[in-house]
């Protein structure tokens, strides 16, 4: 093969005339290990470039969770302010960190009781994930069954996409006073905008030619709406739920951030920020388990999408 | 050939009866319920708060919204406008960063495919963790009172966005397209010119209207977590524990505007920049 | 092959393997020793089922796919040395313009690449566009456009360079059967007319007859030429051509020649028409 500025593009089409070769053969589902393997990869790659640029220019390297006084490991060529231990501490100090207790003279370590945290908001955030899923779900099928209702209320829902809604946050906490409820009720605003909207699409989403086949059986809307329009929508509810499921954790911590509760990540993670200059190690783990969160709870989502969607053809990106 | 121009394509008009009156009365009908939704909710609010005698704490009257933004316009406490400004800096500031960032790294990836390969998953993970728990972070890394780190924080949650959609974009052009360009002997910079670009511009639309409103929510969400005073965050949470929710209305109607406004500009430029797009778009 | 002596061929395809590697190994034979010559001014049609490499013998003389073996000369030059220098315009399926583009810009696009000058372009893309009768919608965009007339574009913007050689990939596959023999006259009219070589890849038998000076019969799994049809009815054809008994001898022929090769004929929506016509829809 000769080589050209254009040649690379060969291989593309060169793979679909043989996807369509293939496509008469049947083909058997194989696990995919791309995804977490790259997923691997990245997160290996973002550590590898942390401790590089501490390497590079940072503060003098000393041993794990060493204290003053302590030899000098290796002293970076630059002094990077942004790469100070400070700014940016070392990943195996944050580990370590994980394995002390969260602060002086207290029996849990900062795993456990940012575990505990990561609990306490997720249940806060499932709850308003579900009610959030199930008012979204009921007024979208409201929409699609009443041309009134749409014209009258779904400018606004489609509108709403455009205005900052967690703006309202602090608002809600202050009127419902400071409580679980005030937190439940900011996640669940923040879940029912993606699902409304979602399930708008999704449940127009049918084959039109199925609905006259539906008819010709004389089917009722009911029948129509469990038999046609809820499974066609189900690839546009597991989109909205995986959204949601991020949205729905970042309420929780805003909800807590801004004064509802004595708990949860929100509540930790604006704690340690006001002790950061003495354990910067501690708001970095806060960060980080809150990051576990949302990608545990984007993950379950996907896993209920996979199970509920396993036999449809996959348009997978 | 007489047969085609039969066939000359859908109509662009829909088979309305007499013209403007078939018109107007369509808008009035699809129009006529939001715009009534709109002006009877405001109406009961305000009637409701006023015949009850309520003490119209949590959620005070339309009027009482409208003369509290008046009063505190310039406002010793509570400057709404230059607070609306600073906000506004912030977040159009963190869009400009964000969406430059995020079209380097989308035209990175459409040339590289192993970087493609690298950033999939950054941008699914990115979809997944609650990004705004990094504020405090940002507040230390590039100063608590300084609007950059409200700016960074913007600018985070604008990129992801553009550079999936850029690069989806860049990459999703129909195969056959690329073949029949190949098939004129097409340089690769050409098929960028000339195809790749002009596909990912409906997308990068998109993806900037998402940015408009999550650099608005990036700024203010990064207010709460602390940083100077005049701004659309911090009024609306020391507004609301002073218990002084008509200001706190005010501020909330600040940033929705704000919202709308930066959206809807996108919106003018989309139009303007890609007709196409817009009008097979009306018409599907 | 039957009278290819007499005048020196335009494309010659000698012993031309093309072998896909699949996924785990596995390997697909797409192509297997073809040969093939086609004259100047010649109207060729591939026939034959899913799956026996009629596209991609198409692509292997376009050098849009690399044969695994054999050798492509056009014109006495390698594949890849005509299509640097625009011999080839290319037809699909699918009438891929692009939807950014006028239809006058979209007949454009290959005159800008190859550097053009822009009155020139705006003259040839009038005339092209008059040649497929399109004359009052140049500023149209395509998506105003009904699907014969999009590839009716297409058509003009193949020939707009004056490629020495056309190939067309079931230009008419997604069209109902009246726009169908519709189109297959204009096609043979410009062909008349602009006198350039034809290669043409389709399902329908009849179309293939109606058309070509010669059918090439393939058949599938290795994808392979059968037989070679000479088509012997009197040009110019037209309506009354479908109606000969000649005709019908032929298309039996042809049908015959696919049922020994073993294959089914007429499946139309192929994997990759439903797939260009679903990104179609998305884009």
């Amino acid at each position: 093969m000769t080589a050209g500025p254009d040649r690379p593009e060969i291989h593309l089409l060169e793979r679909e005339l043989q996807l369509e070769l293939e496509a008469a053969q049947p083909r058997i589902p194989r696990l995919q290990l791309r995804r977490p393997v790259a997923f691997l990869l990245l997160v290996v790659g973002i550590l590898v470039l942390w401790e590089g640029v501490k390497l590079l220019g940072g503060t003098p390297w000393k041993a794990v969770g060493a204290g003053p006084g302590t030899p000098v490991i290796w002293n970076p060529p630059f002094r990077w302010a942004f790469a100070n231990d400070l700014n940016l501490p070392h990943v195996w100090n944050i580990a370590y960190a994980m394995g002390q207790p969260f602060q002086r003279g207290a029996d849990q370590t900062l795993l456990q009781y940012l575990v505990g945290a990561a609990f306490y908001t997720w249940r806060e955030a499932a709850l308003g994930f579900v009610l959030g899923s199930l008012l979204g779900l009921a007024l979208a099928t409201i929409f699609v069954h009443s041309r009134l209702a749409e014209r009258a209320f779904v400018p606004y829902v489609i509108a709403s996409q455009t205005v900052p809604i967690i703006a309202l946050a602090p608002l809600i906490v202050f009127a419902l006073g400071q409580g679980v409820l005030a937190v439940v009720v900011i996640a669940t605003y923040l879940t029912f905008f993606p699902v409304t909207i979602a399930m708008l699409r999704g449940l127009r989403s049918f084959d039109p030619r199925a609905l006259e086949l539906l008819r010709s059986y004389g089917a009722s809307r009911a029948g129509v709406f469990t038999k046609l329009r809820l499974p066609a929508s189900m690839p546009y509810l597991f989109t909205a739920l995986k959204i949601a499921a991020t949205a729905s954790i970042v309420g929780a911590i805003i909800g807590e951030d801004t004064g509802a509760i004595q708990a949860g990540l929100g509540r930790v993670i604006t704690t340690f920020n006001q002790y950061y200059a003495t354990g910067p190690e501690k708001l970095w783990a806060a960060i980080f388990v809150a990051a576990i969160l949302g990608v545990t709870f984007f993950l379950l989502v996907r896993i209920a999408e996979i199970i509920t969607l396993r036999n449809r053809p996959s348009i997978d990106a | 050939m007489s047969a085609a121009a039969g066939v000359a394509g859908r109509p662009a008009a829909e088979p309305s009866g007499p013209g403007g009156a078939g018109r107007a009365a369509r808008a009035v009908r699809d129009y006529a319920p939001a715009v009534l939704v709109a002006v009877g909710g405001l109406l009961v609010w305000e009637a409701v708060i006023r015949l009850a005698n309520l003490n119209a704490f949590i959620l005070p009257a339309p009027s009482a919204i409208i003369g509290a933004l008046i009063a505190n316009w310039n406002g010793e406490r509570f400057p709404l406008w230059q607070s609306a400004l600073n906000t506004i800096i912030e977040a159009v500031g963190g869009f400009l960063i964000g969406t430059t960032a995020g079209v380097v790294v989308a035209f990175l990836a459409a040339r590289w495919g192993g970087m493609r390969a690298m950033l999939l998953p950054l941008a699914i993970a990115a979809n997944a963790i609650p990004i705004i728990a990094f504020a405090p972070l940002f507040n230390t890394w590039f100063g608590l009172l300084n609007p950059l780190s409200k700016m960074m924080m913007a600018a985070v949650l604008s990129f992801f966005p553009v550079m999936a959609n850029v690069t989806r974009g860049l990459s999703g052009v129909d195969p056959s397209q690329i073949e029949l360009m190949r098939s004129y002997a097409a340089t690769q910079s050409t098929i960028l010119r000339k195809v790749r670009i002009p596909n990912a511009l409906p997308y990068f639309f998109t993806a900037l209207k998402l940015a408009s409103t999550l650099s608005l929510i990036g700024a203010i969400v990064a207010e709460y977590f602390g940083g100077q005073g005049s701004v659309l965050g911090r009024m609306i949470v020391q507004s609301a524990s002073a218990l002084k929710f008509d200001i706190t209305w005010a501020a909330v109607s600040l940033a929705a505007i704000a919202g709308i406004v930066f959206y809807l500009v996108i919106a003018l430029i989309e139009r303007i920049a890609i007709p196409w797009h817009a009008s097979s778009r009306s018409e599907g | 092959m039957a009278g290819s002596a007499d005048t020196v061929p335009i494309v010659r395809i000698a012993g031309v393997d093309k072998v896909f590697a699949g996924r785990e190994g596995g390997r697909t034979t797409a192509l297997s020793a073809i040969d093939l010559d086609i004259r100047p001014g010649e109207f060729v049609s591939l026939i034959g089922p899913s799956g026996c490499g009629k596209s991609t013998l198409l692509r292997v003389i376009g050098d849009l796919v690399q044969p695994t073996k054999g050798a492509v000369s056009v014109n006495g030059k390698t594949a890849e040395q005509a299509r640097r220098d625009r011999d080839y315009g290319m037809v699909f399926q699918a009438p891929v313009l692009f939807d950014w583009r006028s239809v006058e810009d979209n007949v454009k696009l290959p005159l800008e690449i190859l550097g053009k000058d822009k009155a020139w372009r705006a003259k040839r893309a009038k005339e092209m566009l008059e040649l497929v009768e399109l004359g009052d919608f140049t500023k149209h965009m395509p998506y105003q456009l009904s699907g014969g007339m999009q590839q009716r574009v297409a058509i003009a913007r193949a020939l707009s360079f004056e490629p020495r050689i056309l190939l067309m990939d079931e230009p008419f596959g997604a069209l109902d059967e009246m726009t169908r023999e519709r189109m297959n006259d204009e096609v043979l009219r410009i062909w008349q007319q602009t006198g350039t070589t034809v290669v043409f890849v389709t399902h329908s038998i009849p179309e293939a007859v109606y058309l070509s000076s010669r059918v090439v019969v393939m058949s599938a799994r290795p994808g392979r030429i059968t037989r070679v049809v000479d088509i012997d009815l009197p040009r110019p054809r037209s309506e009354g051509s479908r109606e000969t008994p000649r005709y019908f001898e032929l298309i039996t022929e042809v049908r015959e020649a696919l049922r020994a090769g073993g294959g089914d004929v007429d499946d139309a929506g192929t994997p990759s028409a439903a797939r260009t016509m679903a990104e179609g829809a998305v884009g």
